[in-house]
């Protein structure tokens, strides 16, 4: 089953490396990483996707408590949470009706293009993997030339 | 007062009390060597080989049970190291290595002697840092050792850039640590102790199985009280040897691949087990699906990793095994007030190991004329030694033989490479120890193919006046190899026969150490008994037979109860090594 990690770690150069060769020694899976800077300088916060039976997420959760760079471990997929990706989607759309078309699918996706040669229509979407996923299967009929995608990001839900 | 980075390094040595360290110099670790030169609280050995520094380092930390540290220069100097912090990661032995950098405004621009240490260390090491600016050395050098000696204790290596060693700061050593990602858990949940009290309370057929963490723990006497209390047999691993007195009648020896029969039986038939700073090792488990299938599991460990790792566990303790045994034992001399009623409930389990114990004991048979059995000489040596030796093995048959028939009975007098397997490690690995307690009789119990792969220390401890006794089982043979060719190659011996080795007296002789040598069994006890009287280190090269195997023996991935208790029929006639055409022995090294 698929879960979503969220890692805080020490902002210290090396420490992706430290978190991403613990899953790789391991033979753990990463299905998308993304780092980014929090509003405390000295930290960083890592988003894991990866997937494993229940005794190897338990595994994956302590070695990552191990490093001694890691600060918190937490298992959103346990609880309630939102997660989101962006894509950013380069198709074809040399005709006008095409043109039309990714406007409409723009619309209903609530995406936006972002830039716009005579050849290209340059698409900027948000929204969980589901989401991404159907408007890539949407656009593929036009003709995709690039797709450039984010790993997830995850976020709890707090109680009202 | 303001002080260049290398004699920030000297002083934060000695704030932790180092007193020895092991290395060789290189171009950016000079000005360290030359602070080190110019002062006596700190003594370098200079070793022949990094990879000597870093056993050397290890034995002294596994003697002690406190950091040892190794300094070593860039690029090779640091990659030669690798396997010492391996093995140090594996077997959590506390080491801080200095490695040196080439300067900051160079890496990464293949330098000279540049290699990317941290990297290349990341997986096996508990932690790595590289320290970029001469004011953070001290802080970074006191969490070094604070890392490697707390927790479950493991290697930490300090990368400094030459410039770092050039460079001034104010040197101020930290009183205390602050590491906000590292806290580790010292006692135990209250109510998992309990708990694993009512499980104990309640087994018919408990064991407890104890590894390295009891050891480096210091809980001998917390394991010792929990059995005498609880009538539990004992079983230890390779690396808890030492933790629990090998002569005790609840004492059932090793367990494993080539663990006792009693031990493996007991296992086996168990239902409920107590690991004890154990981790359920493969060389230990045996085939997993059929391992203890009945018993209940209790894991005590600082390590939260190990625990269910391999093996479920119904009780897991997180927590120093020492502290965590101490409130076990007192949590249960509080529930049973009734001593006697213990043993009489223990009665019929004990009978049973007794029974095992009894059926097939360790055994061997030295005939007079008949070539040495290794068994035979490291029996003699335990008799000889008994209680008072640090006994370091290499690794391979000697390895488990020594864990076999030498029945430690003080922690930290059995110091061996048990989970990476390092040949190699033992005679480096016993000049540390015998640094450290340069009093006290250290015997290297290896082989001529482990001892051959770090010899060059021989130098080491002819200077420095080590007097290691080196009992050399030579059966000219990579012997766990060959027996695993008799076993499952069909006999079959590729490339573990070693041919004629060199006459290891008159090497020994080269270094201005002391050789012996033993043909047959009448020359054994002779040869040790002189070689231990001997006030400098001794070679004693003991021609062993070359086809004795080890056993019991749990073929890999069987189950812990099919053991291999004797040479299959097809094995007992007679063998003689098979070489390839063309690789005359004789011409290999002249006999």
């Amino acid at each position: 089953m698929e879960h979503v990690i969220s890692v805080l770690v020490e902002n210290n150069p090396g420490v992706l490396a430290r978190v991403a060769g613990l899953f790789s020694a391991r033979g753990y899976n990463i299905e998308s990483l993304s780092v980014a800077p929090t509003p405390d300088a000295t930290v960083s916060m890592i988003t894991v996707v990866t997937s494993g039976d229940e005794v190897i997420i338990e595994q994956i959760m302590k070695q990552l408590n191990k490093v001694i760079e890691v600060l918190k471990v937490v298992d959103l997929t346990e609880e309630d949470h939102i997660e989101r990706e962006t894509a950013l989607i380069k198709i074809l759309t040399k005709q006008a009706q095409q043109r039309d078309e990714a406007i409409r699918i723009a619309e209903i996706f609530r995406a936006n293009i972002v830039d716009s040669t005579p050849q290209t229509y340059t698409f900027e979407v948000s929204g969980d993997a589901g989401k991404i996923q159907a408007v890539i299967n949407r656009l593929k009929p036009m003709g995709i030339k690039e797709i450039v995608r984010t790993g997830r990001i995850a976020i709890a839900r707090d109680a009202l | 007062m303001k002080l260049t980075g290398s004699e920030i390094f000297v002083e934060s040595l000695k704030c932790e009390g180092v007193k020895t360290i092991f290395g060789i110099p290189g171009g950016v670790v000079l000005k360290l060597f030359d602070v080190l030169h110019q002062q006596n609280d700190v003594e370098v050995v200079l070793t022949r080989h990094e990879q000597g520094a870093i056993h050397m380092a290890e034995g002294h930390a596994k003697a002690t049970g406190k950091a040892g540290v190794a300094l070593v220069t860039s690029g090779p100097g640091m990659t030669n190291i690798v396997t010492g912090l391996a093995d140090a990661m594996m077997d959590s032995v506390p080491l801080v290595a200095f490695t040196g950098q080439v300067p900051t405004s160079l890496i990464g621009n293949d330098a000279f002697q540049e290699a990317d240490n941290i990297g290349i260390s990341r997986p096996c090491t508990k932690h790595n840092v590289l320290v970029k600016d001469v004011k953070d050395l001290a802080t970074v050098i006191k969490e070094a050792f604070y890392i490697a000696n707390t927790g479950r204790p493991g290697p930490v290596l300090v990368d400094i850039p030459k410039d770092v060693t050039t460079e001034s700061a104010e040197f101020h050593y930290p009183d205390k640590v602050s590491l906000r990602g590292y806290r580790p858990t010292v006692s135990g949940n209250r109510f998992q102790i309990k708990q694993a009290a009512g499980e104990i309370l309640k087994a018919k057929r408990p064991v407890i199985y104890v590894g390295g963490g009891a050891v480096f723990s210091g809980a001998a006497n917390e394991v010792r009280e929990l059995a005498d209390l609880t009538q539990i047999p004992v079983t230890m691993t390779v690396m808890g040897l030492g933790s629990f007195p090998g002569t005790h009648p609840l004492c059932m020896g090793m367990l494993g691949m080539h663990g006792t029969y009693c031990a493996n039986m007991a296992m086996h038939e168990a239902d409920l087990l107590i690991a004890v700073g154990a981790r359920f090792d493969d060389r230990v488990t045996g085939k997993l699906s059929e391992f203890s299938p009945r018993a209940r599991v209790i894991h005590i460990d600082i390590d939260p990793t190990s625990i269910k790792k391999n093996v479920h566990a119904h009780i897991p303790i997180v927590g120093d095994v020492k502290v965590v045994l101490k409130e076990l034992v007192q949590v249960l001399s509080s529930m049973d007030g009734n001593p006697t009623s213990v043993k009489a409930q223990r009665r019929p389990w004990l009978k049973q190991v007794n029974a095992w114990s009894a059926e097939h004991p360790l055994a061997y048979q030295q005939e007079g004329k008949k070539q040495t059995k290794p068994q035979y000489v490291i029996d003699k040596a335990y008799e000889l030694t008994k209680h008072k030796a640090i006994v370091v093995t290499d690794v391979g048959q000697h390895q488990m033989w020594a864990a076999q028939y030498f029945k430690s009975g003080l922690q930290r007098t059995f110091l061996t490479s048990g989970g990476l397997g390092t040949m190699g490690f033992g005679f480096p690995a016993a000049i540390g120890a015998q640094k450290a307690y340069p009093n006290k009789t250290v015997l290297c119990i290896t082989s001529e193919g482990s001892f051959q792969m770090n010899l060059q220390e021989l130098a080491v401890a002819a200077i420095y006046k080590l007097p290691v006794k080196i009992i050399l089982l030579n059966n000219q043979f990579h012997g766990m190899v060959r027996q695993w060719q008799d076993l499952f190659y069909e006999g079959r011996y590729a490339s573990s026969d070693l041919g004629n080795t060199p006459d290891f007296v008159k090497l020994a002789e080269a270094y201005g150490i002391l050789g012996l040598r033993s043909e047959e069994p009448a020359d054994v006890e002779a040869v040790l008994k002189e070689g231990l009287k001997h006030k400098g280190p001794v070679m004693m090269d003991f021609a062993i037979d070359r086809f004795e195997n080890c056993y019991p023996m749990i073929p890999a991935g069987g189950a812990q109860h099919e053991m291999v208790l004797e040479d299959p029929p097809q094995l007992k006639t007679a063998r003689k090594p098979s070489r390839k055409k063309g690789e005359d022995a004789d011409a290999v090294l002249p006999a």
